[in-house]
């Protein structure tokens, strides 16, 4: 079986993965650098099996994995999940399809309707980039000042995209959230992230530590990972007075903080479950 | 071995080291990317770009 690993840098996930693909003697497993990739559209052939998606930019993945599907090569995850859970927007529209709870969300287009929007939500919200990971550029807006200035740096410094305004009430999360991990139809694990920080992405130094699964976090994050499409995802749940909503799902997801954190061996689960998508079959 | 592109430091890559691979200086502590395996070739890793990372 020939599987090909889209990647750019390779990050402990990704030498985590290829380890667990070395242990499949029948796989033949070929890296593509997205760096190094140059399509001829209608004329590319590629002999893949099923592919992986782990590039590090969002943008890099999205226009390849369409192109290689293009092509007929069973991508995992799929550019339809891609598309979905890279913009926050799409991924919001599709949790309220589901019926799934997410924390309020509003969405404007210039700086005054986002301003009338913040006004009616109430303070705090918290503004975020459509695109974009890592916490970068999300802002926590607490009052009516921070709002105006906020907005016209965005309209001012910003690339287009940042004039849609995407506007989520903030939720109060007693410093820590939690993210599950999904692949297929199992909810395989999760973590909670804590941090001194209202930002608790492991990225921005937050500290995981396990979260037992509750049949809540299951339920929810199955269906969550069901809204966007399904394959390996990671969702991001916020614990509320009201229950668990759901914050974001992550596509190409980030777990090298969570093996031993949650003593489950999350790359070994993904190659299964890659291969099992090659083979056509649900192991 | 391989130079660190930064400090000239020699640094050790364990079997199995990956082209593309991220490690970091023990020496100067900088992010290098493994931009060749054969002969080990080192620089400095890529900036964090606006769409990086989940």
């Amino acid at each position: 079986m020939k599987v090909g690993m889209l990647h750019s840098l390779i990050r402990k996930e990704e030498k985590y993965l290829i380890e667990e693909f070395s242990k499949h003697n029948d796989v033949e497993l070929v890296m593509i650098d997205d760096r190094k990739l140059n399509f001829v559209l209608g004329r590319n052939e590629f002999d893949y099996d099923v592919l992986m998606e782990r590039s590090i930019n969002h943008s890099r993945a999205l226009h390849a994995l369409r192109i290689f599907e293009s092509l007929g090569v069973k991508c995992v995850n799929s550019s339809e999940v891609a598309t979905v859970c890279g913009d926050k927007l799409l991924t919001s529209i599709a949790l309220q399809e589901a019926g799934i709870p997410q924390p309020e969300v509003r969405v404007a287009f210039t700086e005054e309707s986002a301003l009338a929007a913040i006004e009616e939500m109430g303070y705090p919200v918290v503004l975020k980039p459509a695109v974009g990971s890592w916490g970068r550029l999300i802002t926590k807006v607490n009052d009516r000042d921070a709002a105006e200035a906020i907005l016209e740096h965005k309209t001012v410094l910003g690339s287009y995209h940042h004039s849609i305004f995407y506007i989520q009430k903030y939720v109060e999360k007693d410093g820590r959230d939690i993210r599950s991990f999904v692949i297929g139809d199992e909810c395989i694990a999760a973590i909670y992230r804590e941090s001194e920080h209202w930002i608790t992405n492991t990225a921005r130094g937050a500290k995981a530590y396990n979260c037992p699964l509750t049949d809540e976090i299951r339920d929810l994050s199955l269906r969550a990972a069901k809204a966007v499409g399904g394959g390996i995802v990671a969702i991001d749940l916020f614990e509320t007075a009201d229950g668990i909503s759901v914050n974001e799902v992550n596509y190409t997801m980030e777990f090298k903080n969570s093996i031993t954190t949650t003593g489950v061996n999350i790359p070994e689960k993904m190659v299964n479950y890659v291969l099992s998508q090659a083979r056509g079959n649900n192991e | 071995m391989a130079l660190c592109s930064v400090c000239d430091a020699d640094i050790s890559l364990p079997k199995g080291t990956v082209q593309g691979e991220l490690i970091e200086c023990p020496e100067c502590g900088s992010e290098l990317e493994v931009v060749s395996t054969n002969p080990f070739v080192l620089d400095v890793a890529p900036q964090e770009e606006e769409d990086w990372g989940q």
